[in-house]
C-alpha cells in the first residue's frame, strides 16, 4: 500500500476546518430516493399502456416524484438541523485546545490501520475518512457505517480566511456495498491481490442540494407536463422517461464510486436522447437527438480516460473520497491530476454545453419545453459542473488554480459566457435565446469553479436551476398559448397584458437571470465576480482580472439579450393569429412557485459583511451547509470578501446593457409598430458589424465545422474508402489466393495427375471425389480444387514452419 | 447423483444433442412438427444437464478444473479424452445452452427457405455438440477435433438456407477457417514434438513448456499459428472478411449462433490455450494483437458507416466488438481477460439479439436495405424499441451488459502485463476509447435510418407488416432480461471467471 503510506498527514493537520459527523437513517439511505424514481419507471414500462385509462398514467409519475421530493425535503431539513445543532453546541465549547501532538499521533496510527488493510475502495476510503469502527461483521454485511469519528480529525486551525472560523463543517457519510470484484493487475500493486468496486451514496452537502433541486425541479415538471403534454401521441413514454431520468440523474448525484459516476452520467444522456427525440417521426428532432448524444460520446472520450488515470493514480480505486483524499494529501502526482483534470474538463465541456462543444445544447430545444426546463436547463447539463464539484481537489491541483492568473477551465468558462450570450441576440425563437442564455450562464458555474470559487459555483447552479426552469416553463406557456410555435418575432408581442401572470413570473425570472438586486442571481452571480479574485481586495484564491472582466461583459450581454426577449415577446404589438391567454393553474402555478423561488434563493447565501446583525446571523448559510470540511477531502480554498463597489459596478454594467437595447426597441417602434428588428442598415454600411452578424448567425460556424469537416467525411469519403479498401485490397487477396489455388488445382490435376501418375493415385483420387460427392451438392466442381490446394498451401506452410522450429 | 455428475455429466452434456439429431434420422422429414418438438426437447433437456451441473459446480474454487473426466483416447499420440469444467469456459458453455434452444423456439415459425426443417434442426444440434465439446475440452486434440466439427454444419446452413450469395460465402467461411485450423493444427504438433511427445493435455503442456526451456524464437512461431487459427475465427483484422459475408448471407438462426457463440470460440482459443502455454510468446505478441484489435475497433466502425445492408452492417460491428475484446485479452491481465470474457458474453447476447431482429425485419419487408426502411416504431413499435434497447446495448451504455465488457479492457490497456509496452497500450486505450463515439455513431444512425422516421410508401400499408409474435417474445426475452441483469450485476460473471482467470495467468507471472 505503498500509495497510502505516501499519503502523509502533515498538510492535513496544517489547515483543516473543523468538522463532525452528521448522521441519520436517512442519510445513509438516500437511495430510496432514486429506487423510488426507478420503481415508478419500471411500473409505467411494464403496466403504462394498460393502466387504467392511460392519459393518466401521470398520477404513477407524479406520487412517485412527490415521495421523492417529500423525502429529499426532510433530508435536507434533517441536515440543517444537524448542522445547526452543532453549531449550537460549538459555540457553547468554544475553542477546545487539541494538542497538535496528539494529533499526529493519532493520524500516525490511522496510517497503521491503512497499512494493515490490504482491501480498498470502499474499505478504504472510509479509513481516510475517519477511523474504521465497523467490526467484521459490520463488513461482511457491507454496511460501512462512519459513526463517531470526528475527535481525532478535530483540526487545528479552522480556515485562514476568518470567515469560516467558528464555524464545524459536516462531513460526508458515505454507505457502499460491494458491486463486484475481479482480479487485479499485474505489476507492482498486486499479484493475487482482488480488486473490489463499490457501489454506494455520499450524502453530503453538494449531493444533498442537488438532491433536492432535482426532486423539485422534476415535481414541478411532472406537474406542468400533465396539462403541456395532454393528449401527446406517446404520452406514457414521456412519463417513463420522466421518470427513467430522474432516477438516473440521482443515481449519478449520489455516486460515491467514479465508476457509479460513469454510469450515472451516461443513463442521463441516454434518457436526453429520448427526450430530445421524442417527436421522432420527424426527422430534425432525430437529429438532434443523435447530434446531443454523439457530442457526449466525444466528451465521454475524456469521461472515460480521465477516470482511468484517476484509477491507476489512486492505487487503483474508483471511490471519490479516496480519490480526493489523496489528492489533497499530496498522493496523486501533479501529472496524473493535470492530466485527469484536462481530461474530465473534455467531459465537462460536452455534459454541460461549454464551448466548443456546446452546439448540441440548442438543438435539444427540438424535445417537449417541460423537458428542456427539467434536463437541458436545471439538471442533467449541470452534471458537468456538478462532478467538477465531487472532485474538486483533483481540479484545484490539477488546474493549479491558487495564486493563478489563468488556467484551462476557467477560461473556457469564461468563453463559454461571453460567447454563448453572443449567440443568444441573434436567435429568433425564445427557447433558443434561453438555451444559449443556459450555455453562457453553465460558463459562469464552470468559471466560478475554475477560479477556485466552489461555494459560488454550486450557489449559482442552485439559483440557475430555479429561475432558469422559470424562464424555459413560461416559454412553454407562451407556446402553449401562440400556436405551439417558439417565434419571437411571427407569433409573439406585446402578450404583456394578455398574459399577466406569464408575464410577471418570465419577468422575475428575468430579473434574477440579469442579477438584479435583489433577486437571486444577483447574489450568486456576484460572489462569482468575487470569486475571480480579479477586483481589488477581494482576497480570493487568485487574481483572474481577465476573467472577471469576461463575465462583467456576459453580464452584459445577458442583460441585452433578455431585454430584446422581453421586448419581443411582451411589449409591442401582438403580431399572432390566436388569442392568447394565461395557462391553466397546473401549468401557472408551477410559475408562481419557480418565480416565488427566483426571489428569494439568493438570500440563502449573501454576504455575512452585510445587513449588519442579519449578516452575521444568517449570511452564507449555503456555504456552511454545502461546502465540505476544507483540508481532509477538500482542498483548502479562501473565500473571497464581498466587494460592495464591484456589486454596483456589476449591476450598472446589466442597467446600462439594458437600457441600451430597450430605447433601441423604443425607438423603432415608434418608427412602426410592426417591426421586430431593423439591423439591415447597419449591416449594409459597416462591414465589420455584417461579418460579426453573419458569424453569430451561422453560430460561428461550428456546426458547420462538426458536420462538414468531421461528421459528413467520416460517414461518406472515409467510410466508403476504408470499404473499399475492405473490399478490393483485404478481400481481394483472399479472393485471388481462392482463384490461384483453383488454378493451381486444374494445372496440377490435367497435368500431373492424369497426365503422369494416373492410376497410382487411384485410392486417393477415389476419396478425393467421395468427399467432393458430398460437397457438390452445394458448390458442383470448383470445391475440391479449392479445398485440395487450400490444404495444399497449408501444408507447404506446415512444411516451412516445421523446418524453422 | 453427484457421483454420476462428476463421471459422466459432461459426457452426456456434450453428447445429448447428437443423440436427439440421430433420433431424427429416423423420422421422415415432411413430420415437421415433431422434428421441431425433439430438437427443442433435446436442446432443453441439454440445458437442463447443464444446470444440473452448475448446482453441483463448486463456486469457490472456480479455478479448479471440475467434473474432471480423463481417460485414454487415441494412446498411440497421447492424446486423451479430458473434459472439465471451470470458471472460465462455464459462462461461455451457459451461453451456449440459452442461445441453441431459443435459435430452436425462433425456428419454430421462421425455418427459412427452401424449408427442410429436418435438416436444419439437425445441423444446428450437430453445431451444438461441436461448441459445447469445445468449451469442455482440456487436451488440443479432443479441441480440434471439435472445433473442426463445428465447421461443417454451419457450411450447410449457410450454403443451404443461405441468401443469394450463399454458394461464395459458405465457400469462404469453410476454407478460410480451414486455412486457418490447418496451421493450428500444425502448431499443436509443433508443440508435442517440442515438449517431447508426451501428452496433448493443456494443462500439461503448459508446465512442460515451463520446464523444457523452448527457445523463445520457437515460441514465437507457435503462437503464430495459433494466432492464425484463433484469430480467423475471431475475427481479427485482417482475416475477419469471411465474416460480413457469411453472416449476410446466413439464415438468422445461422447468424445468431455465429455471433452468439461460433466467434467466442477464437477468443476462448486464445485464454485457453494460447496465453496459457506460451506466455512468454504471448508476452511478444500481445502489441500486435493490440494494434489489430484496436484498428479492429476503428475499422470494423468505418466499414459499418458504408454499409446499406442493415444485416452487413452488424455483421461489420462484430469486427469492431471483437476488437475490444482482443484487446482486453492483449493485455494479458487478469482483469482485462475478465473484461475479455464478459465481453464474449456480452456480445453474444447483444449482437446475437441484433441478428434476431434483422431477421423478423427481413421476414417482414423482405429486404434489409436501409434505405427503404424506416419508420419500424410506426409500424412494429415494441419491436422498435426492442431494436432501440439492443442498439444501445451494444453501443456500450453503462447499465447494460456491453459497457462491462468495453470499459475494462479499455481500463486494462492503461497498465498491462510486465514486459508489454505501457506507452504504447495506453495509446491504444485511447483510440479504443474514440472506437465508443464511432460505435455510437453508426447504430444510432442504424437506428435513426430503420426505426425513426415514417415508413416509406412502398410499406405503408402493408398487411404483412406486424408487431413482435409469440415465438419471438418468447426466443428474445431472455435475452432481453440477461443484457440488463449483467449491466447492473456484472459480478455474475466476473466473480465466476476470475479464480479460473487468475489461475490461467500464473504461468505468465513465473
Amino acid at each position: 500500500m505503498s500509495v497510502f503510506s505516501s499519503a502523509t498527514s502533515i498538510f492535513a493537520a496544517a489547515a483543516s476546518d473543523e468538522s463532525f459527523q452528521p448522521s441519520d437513517w436517512l442519510f445513509e439511505n438516500v437511495w430510496i430516493v432514486p429506487a423510488i424514481m426507478l420503481a415508478s419507471f419500471v411500473y409505467i414500462l411494464l403496466f403504462g399502456k394498460t393502466f387504467p385509462g392511460k392519459d393518466r398514467v401521470h398520477f404513477v409519475g407524479l406520487t412517485a416524484i412527490s415521495a421523492a421530493l417529500a423525502i429529499s425535503l426532510l433530508t435536507a431539513f434533517t441536515w440543517i438541523t444537524q448542522y445547526e445543532g452543532e453549531q449550537g453546541d460549538h459555540s457553547a465549547q468554544t475553542s477546545a485546545f487539541v494538542d497538535p501532538s496528539i494529533v499526529t499521533a493519532v493520524d500516525a496510527d490511522e496510517e497503521g490501520d491503512k497499512a494493515k488493510d490490504s482491501s480498498r475502495g470502499c474499505l478504504a476510503e472510509s479509513n481516510v475518512v475517519g477511523d474504521l469502527r465497523a467490526s467484521d461483521d459490520e463488513y461482511a454485511l457491507g454496511s460501512l457505517l462512519l459513526n463517531d469519528i470526528g475527535s481525532a480529525e478535530l483540526a487545528v486551525d479552522a480556515g485562514e480566511d476568518g470567515k469560516g472560523a467558528g464555524h464545524i463543517k459536516a462531513k460526508p457519510v458515505v454507505r457502499c456495498l460491494e458491486w463486484f470484484s475481479t482480479g487485479s493487475f499485474g505489476g507492482e500493486s498486486a499479484t493475487g491481490d482482488t480488486l473490489k468496486f463499490h457501489i454506494g451514496t455520499i450524502a453530503d452537502g453538494q449531493s444533498i442540494m442537488m438532491l433536492v433541486v432535482v426532486t423539485f425541479i422534476s415535481f414541478l415538471v411532472h406537474l406542468y407536463s400533465t396539462e403541456y403534454v395532454k393528449g401527446d401521441r406517446r404520452y406514457v413514454h414521456y412519463y417513463a422517461f420522466l421518470s427513467l431520468f430522474t432516477a438516473s440523474m440521482l443515481f449519478m448525484v449520489l455516486s460515491s464510486s467514479t465508476l457509479q459516476l460513469i454510469v450515472g452520467w451516461e443513463l442521463v444522456g441516454v434518457c436526453s436522447f429520448g427526450l430530445i427525440g421524442h417527436w421522432w417521426e420527424e426527422k430534425p428532432n432525430s437529429d438532434a437527438a443523435l447530434k446531443a448524444f454523439l457530442t457526449n460520446r466525444v466528451g465521454d472520450i475524456g469521461l472515460l480516460v480521465g477516470m482511468i488515470v484517476l484509477f491507476f493514480g489512486a492505487g487503483q480505486t474508483f471511490d471519490i473520497q479516496t480519490i480526493n483524499y489523496l489528492a489533497v494529501h499530496g498522493g496523486l502526482s501533479q501529472t496524473t491530476m493535470t492530466v485527469a483534470a484536462l481530461c474530465l474538463m473534455t467531459a465537462v465541456m460536452s455534459k454541460s454545453g461549454q464551448f466548443i462543444l456546446h452546439t448540441w445544447l440548442p438543438d435539444a430545444m427540438a424535445g417537449p419545453t417541460p423537458v428542456s426546463a427539467l434536463i437541458h436547463a436545471a439538471t442533467m447539463v449541470v452534471a458537468g459542473v456538478y462532478m467538477i464539484g465531487r472532485l474538486y481537489p483533483v481540479f484545484w491541483f490539477g488546474m493549479s488554480i491558487e495564486g493563478s492568473p489563468i488556467n484551462a477551465l476557467a477560461f473556457v468558462g469564461a468563453l463559454t459566457v461571453v460567447g454563448g450570450g453572443a449567440l443568444a441576440f441573434v436567435q429568433n425563437d425564445v427557447k433558443k435565446v434561453l438555451a444559449y442564455s443556459t450555455v453562457s450562464q453553465l460558463g459562469y458555474m464552470v468559471l466560478a469553479l475554475g477560479v477556485g470559487a466552489y461555494t459560488a459555483g454550486m450557489f449559482h447552479l442552485f439559483t440557475h436551476a430555479f429561475f432558469k426552469a422559470c424562464l424555459f416553463l413560461g416559454a412553454g406557456a407562451l407556446s402553449h398559448a401562440c400556436h405551439h410555435s417558439f417565434d419571437m418575432k411571427a407569433e409573439m408581442g406585446g402578450l404583456r397584458k394578455r398574459m399577466p401572470v406569464t408575464f410577471a413570473t418570465f419577468m422575475i425570472g428575468t430579473l434574477a437571470l440579469v442579477g438584479v438586486f435583489p433577486f437571486a442571481g444577483f447574489w450568486s452571480k456576484d460572489e462569482i465576480l468575487v470569486g475571480t479574485g480579479g477586483f481589488p481586495s477581494t482576497n480570493a484564491n487568485g487574481n483572474y482580472t481577465l476573467l472577471l472582466i469576461m463575465g462583467l461583459i456576459g453580464a452584459a450581454m445577458t442583460a441585452g439579450y433578455m431585454t430584446r426577449v422581453i421586448w419581443l415577446v411582451f411589449f409591442g404589438e401582438y403580431r399572432g393569429h390566436v388569442d392568447p391567454h394565461d395557462p391553466p393553474p397546473v401549468m401557472k402555478y408551477p410559475l408562481i412557485i419557480l418565480a416565488g423561488l427566483s426571489v428569494v434563493t439568493g438570500f440563502l447565501n449573501f454576504p455575512a459583511d452585510w445587513f449588519g446583525g442579519l449578516g452575521s446571523r444568517f449570511g452564507l448559510k449555503f456555504e456552511q451547509w454545502v461546502e465540505p470540511p476544507r483540508g481532509d477531502t477538500f482542498p483548502v480554498i479562501t473565500h473571497g470578501d464581498s466587494n460592495f463597489l464591484l456589486a454596483v459596478i456589476a449591476s450598472a454594467v446589466g442597467v446600462a446593457s439594458a437600457a441600451l437595447v430597450w430605447t433601441y426597441y423604443q425607438k423603432l417602434y415608434a418608427k412602426d409598430p410592426s417591426a421586430t428588428e431593423v439591423t439591415e442598415g447597419l449591416r449594409s454600411k459597416n462591414k465589420l458589424a455584417a461579418g460579426g452578424y453573419a458569424l453569430l448567425e451561422n453560430k460561428y460556424y461550428l456546426d458547420d465545422l462538426y458536420q462538414g469537416g468531421i461528421a459528413d467525411p467520416m460517414k461518406g469519403p472515409i467510410a466508403r474508402a476504408a470499404y473499399w479498401l475492405n473490399q478490393n485490397v483485404i478481400d481481394e487477396v483472399v479472393n485471388t489466393a481462392g482463384r490461384t489455388s483453383a488454378m493451381l488445382g486444374r494445372f496440377v490435376y490435367r497435368y500431373i495427375d492424369q497426365g503422369a501418375i494416373d492410376g497410382s493415385v487411384n485410392l486417393s483420387g477415389t476419396s478425393a471425389s467421395e468427399s467432393g460427392g458430398l460437397l457438390r451438392k452445394v458448390q458442383t466442381g470448383r470445391v475440391r480444387n479449392y479445398a485440395s490446394l487450400m490444404f495444399g498451401a497449408a501444408a507447404l506452410l506446415a512444411a516451412v514452419f516445421i523446418l524453422a522450429i | 447423483m453427484t457421483e454420476f455428475l462428476n463421471d459422466w455429466g459432461i459426457t452426456v452434456l456434450v453428447f445429448l444433442p447428437l443423440v436427439g439429431a440421430l433420433l431424427m434420422m429416423f423420422i421422415p422429414a415432411k413430420d415437421e412438427e415433431s422434428h421441431k418438438l425433439i430438437a427443442l426437447l433435446t436442446t432443453v433437456a441439454t440445458a437442463l444437464v447443464g444446470i444440473a451441473l452448475f448446482s453441483e459446480f463448486d463456486f469457490d474454487r472456480t479455478a479448479d478444473l471440475q467434473f474432471d473426466v480423463n481417460t485414454s483416447w487415441i494412446s498411440v499420440v497421447n492424446a486423451n479424452y479430458h473434459v472439465a469444467i471451470d470458471g472460465m469456459s462455464l459462462p461461455l458453455i451457459a451461453l451456449t445452452l440459452l442461445v441453441v434452444p431459443l435459435v430452436i423456439i425462433y425456428s419454430w415459425n421462421h425455418i427459412p427457405d427452401p424449408g427442410n426443417a429436418k435438416m436444419f434442426l439437425m445441423l444446428i444440434l450437430v453445431l451444438h455438440t461441436g461448441m459445447l465439446g469445445s468449451f469442455v475440452a482440456q487436451d488440443i486434440v479432443l479441441f480440434f477435433v471439435f472445433f473442426e466439427v463445428v465447421l461443417l454444419p454451419m457450411y450447410f446452413m449457410i450454403g443451404v438456407w443461405g441468401g443469394p450469395d450463399r454458394l461464395y460465402a459458405s465457400i469462404k467461411f469453410f476454407l478460410y477457417t480451414l486455412f486457418g485450423s490447418a496451421l493450428m493444427l500444425v502448431a499443436f504438433l509443433a508443440l508435442y514434438w517440442n515438449t517431447g511427445s508426451q501428452t496433448f493435455d493443456m494443462q500439461e503442456l503448459a508446465s512442460l513448456v515451463a520446464e523444457r526451456d523452448i527457445p523463445l524464437g520457437t515460441q514465437v512461431l507457435i503462437f503464430g499459428g495459433m494466432f492464425l487459427g484463433f484469430g480467423i475465427k475471431v475475427p481479427m483484422f485482417p482475416f475477419h472478411t469471411w465474416l460480413p459475408d457469411a453472416h449476410t448471407q446466413a439464415p438468422t438462426q445461422g447468424s445468431v449462433i455465429l455471433a452468439a457463440v461460433l466467434l467466442k470460440l477464437g477468443t476462448y482459443g486464445f485464454v485457453r490455450i494460447a496465453i496459457p502455454i506460451l506466455p512468454e510468446a504471448a508476452v511478444e505478441w500481445a502489441p500486435w494483437i493490440g494494434l489489430l484489435a484496436v484498428i479492429g475497433i476503428i475499422y470494423g466502425a468505418l466499414g459499418c458507416l458504408a454499409q446499406t445492408d442493415m444485416k452487413r452492417l452488424i455483421a461489420f460491428s462484430s469486427v469492431a466488438h471483437m476488437g475490444y475484446v482482443m484487446l482486453g485479452i492483449a493485455t494479458l491481465t487478469p482483469f482485462g481477460i475478465n473484461a475479455a470474457i464478459f465481453g464474449m458474453v456480452a456480445h453474444g447476447l447483444i449482437t446475437g439479439m441484433l441478428f434476431f431482429i434483422a431477421g423478423s425485419v427481413k421476414d417482414r419487408y423482405h429486404t434489409l436495405e436501409i434505405k427503404r426502411l424506416g419508420g419500424l416504431l410506426v409500424q412494429a413499435p415494441k419491436m422498435g424499441w426492442i431494436l432501440g434497447f439492443c442498439t444501445m446495448a451494444s453501443l456500450g451504455l453503462p447499465g447494460l451488459a456491453g459497457f462491462w465488457g468495453e470499459f475494462p479492457a479499455i481500463l486494462a490497456a492503461y497498465n498491462p502485463a510486465d514486459g508489454v509496452s505501457t506507452s504504447l497500450f495506453r495509446v491504444y486505450m485511447v483510440i479504443a476509447a474514440i472506437g465508443t463515439v464511432f460505435a455510437a455513431g453508426y447504430l444510432l444512425w442504424l437506428l435513426q435510418r430503420t426505426a425513426f422516421g415514417t415508413p416509406s410508401d412502398e410499406f405503408a400499408d402493408d398487411p404483412e407488416i406486424t408487431d413482435m409474435n409469440m415465438t419471438e417474445w418468447i426466443a428474445w426475452t431472455p435475452f432481453l432480461v440477461l443484457i440488463v441483469l449483467f449491466g447492473f450485476v456484472p459480478g455474475i460473471i466476473f466473480d465466476i471467471t476470475d479464480g479460473a482467470v487468475v489461475e490461467s495467468l500464473k504461468t505468465l507471472a513465473r
